[in-house]
């Protein structure tokens, strides 16, 4: 973890409302891994008062990109961010995706909205270790799907506008109905209430399932206890989102 | 440099900013950015007698110029505290403060004697204000009776320095502190958060979990400083300054509001190196205005002339 002020080289749309920013850090573009995320300051003095974090999205030499829809004060700050200005970045920061688990063969990758962020670095760290790697991505409608840098990807759209019409979670049910894949483990980061169907699908299929939480955080690093992800078990505890994740095996946590 | 170092009843500290409880853990999570030994002193997250697991989420929301938090006073519990944290926290050559609450008085005793008997620990700051606990925190911490009885009962048990936390959240804080300098406290520290509230308006539900939180951050800077005024006016023991502090001038006003020290609190949160840049910040401004030791700039405040406003306001 470190603390750096990073020139932003730009911001390009990708999408309706969806942009990514790119700057640059050789310090965090090498050590940071797959589900890790940064602390983004994006203004000087209190307004916005805390940081916001983002997901790294790619990484491309000394730079790193983070994918956000513009949704509120922190990320319409950072759309207006142009080449020159510098971003004061915490990281990297949580725990990565469990990648070098040896009980699956196949990363089945399940991205809703903005949940693609973490998508390409982890399909990336999935490929090095030599497992197969199968995308579904969910989005409102066609202009707010990010398909960029992913191959193999079947795409679900809530109006149908393209691909499967529906959720992502019933395109991917659909999907293993008719494909069936041996020995596949799922990582998936989206809105919650996906991320509870992506759970239970997991857990009725039997498959391993990983998935990466989004929430409001304080600090970032554990020091403020702002973020509680209940634990599974029979007495009443919780870990931290931006320390202990934000990924967590389904196993493990209340969802 | 201007001498920066001081005694708080009796303890050394190097400089006057120490780190607030609940906004730096247990001084093992910012190492990578910030080296805690250049803080004044470290208070830690509370301490109870059992582990606490702390509210359901949400726990945070950002506000104007600040947050609200409703932790719960989330914390590993005083005996894992001693296994799991103090070992390190010897290592970290600054002023260890810890910070106590509880639910009772006999609670309170039993937490405190426990780190009394420990090496490491350098003094104890005493929640009674904590405004996110359904038993403790402010039931005592609004009832001066209260708060002069914990008080009584804690000063026998240690020749530590023994500060309490006070709440805002009361008509007159001088009263409170009064009580605290009657009963051999040794310092107090002022403020704990203000009781805030934020409501979704698509939901008509509150944000947070627990409905009312504690608010903290730029936003409570004014209410903070005027409460050390009234605090250090009213007694002659130390009065810690806390509340929206982020820079060095910030601090500067507590100082020379009244306030013997200062703590840097949700600061923390955005830069955990942000108290160890106060601190630099002060002594920066000593030197740049010819002040020989920080000690001169407590409770200078010139209340009779007005300072001219007009320069910045543009």
């Amino acid at each position: 973890m470190m603390m750096e002020l990073c020139p932003v080289e730009g911001v390009r749309r990708a999408g309706d409302g969806i942009y990514v920013l790119s700057f640059v850090s050789a310090a965090m573009s090498r050590s940071i891994r797959a589900g890790q995320f940064l602390n983004l300051r994006v203004e000087e003095g209190c307004e916005p008062l805390l940081r916001r974090p983002f997901s790294a999205y790619r990484i491309e030499k000394t730079s790193i990109e983070i994918l956000f829809h513009v949704v509120g004060r922190g990320t319409a700050a950072l759309r207006k961010k142009r080449q020159g200005d510098v971003l004061d970045v915490l990281g990297p920061l949580g725990k990565p995706f469990r990648t070098a688990d040896p009980g699956y063969d196949t990363g089945l990758l399940i991205g809703g909205g903005l949940g693609v962020a973490p998508l390409p670095l982890l399909a990336s760290a999935l490929r090095e270790q030599g497992k197969a790697v199968v995308t579904f991505l969910g989005a409102r409608s066609a202009s707010q799907l990010v398909t960029d840098h992913l191959e193999n990807v079947h795409t679900a759209t809530d109006d149908g506008s393209i691909g499967f019409r529906g959720n992502v979670v019933g395109l991917a049910s659909d999907f293993l109905g008719k494909h069936p894949i041996t020995r596949p483990k799922i990582f998936a980061c989206g809105p919650m209430p996906m991320l509870r169907a992506v759970a239970s699908f997991a857990r009725a299929s039997d498959i391993p399932c990983e998935v990466s939480l989004e929430g409001p955080m304080g600090c970032g690093i554990g020091i403020c206890q702002g973020c509680p992800v209940e634990l599974a078990g029979p007495e009443k505890s919780y870990a931290l989102m931006c320390k202990d994740g934000p990924a967590f095996d389904i196993r493990t946590i209340t969802i | 440099m201007p001498l920066s170092s001081f005694r708080l009843a009796g303890l050394e500290l190097k400089n006057r900013v120490l780190v607030a409880s609940g906004t730096y853990g247990y001084g093992d999570d910012c190492l990578e950015t910030a080296d805690p030994a250049k803080l004044g002193g470290i208070i830690t997250k509370s301490l109870s007698l059992k582990p606490r697991a702390g509210n359901p989420p949400v726990r945070i929301v950002e506000t104007a110029g600040g947050m609200l938090n409703s932790i719960g006073l989330a914390n590993i519990g005083v005996r894992r505290f001693v296994d799991e944290k103090l070992p390190f926290l010897r290592t970290v050559d600054t002023a260890v403060i810890a910070n106590i609450a509880a639910s009772t008085i006999e609670e309170y005793c039993e937490v405190l004697r426990i780190l009394e008997g420990e090496e490491g620990i350098d003094g104890f700051e005493i929640n009674v204000s904590c405004p996110n606990v359904r038993e403790g925190g402010l039931i005592f911490g609004t009832n001066c009776t209260a708060v002069a009885e914990i008080t009584r009962r804690l000063r026998p048990l240690t020749k530590k320095p023994l500060l309490v936390k006070l709440t805002p959240n009361v008509t007159h804080i001088a009263e409170f502190a009064r009580a605290v300098e009657a009963e051999g406290g040794d310092a107090v520290s002022v403020i704990n958060t203000l009781i805030g509230m934020a409501i979704d308006v698509k939901t008509r539900k509150p944000v947070l979990s627990t409905v009312t939180g504690g608010l903290s951050g730029p936003a409570i800077k004014p209410v903070a400083l005027a409460k050390v005024y009234e605090a250090s006016r009213a007694v002659k023991i130390p009065v810690i300054g806390i509340g929206g502090i982020t820079s060095a001038t910030d601090a500067l006003e507590f100082l020379i509001a009244g306030a013997t020290a200062v703590q840097v609190g949700t600061a923390n949160f955005i830069d955990p190196a942000a108290g160890i840049k106060v601190a630099a910040g002060i002594d920066r401004y000593c030197d740049e205005n010819g002040i020989p030791d920080v000690a001169a700039l407590v409770g200078s405040l010139d209340a009779a002339s007005g300072a001219s406003v007009l320069d910045s306001w543009l």
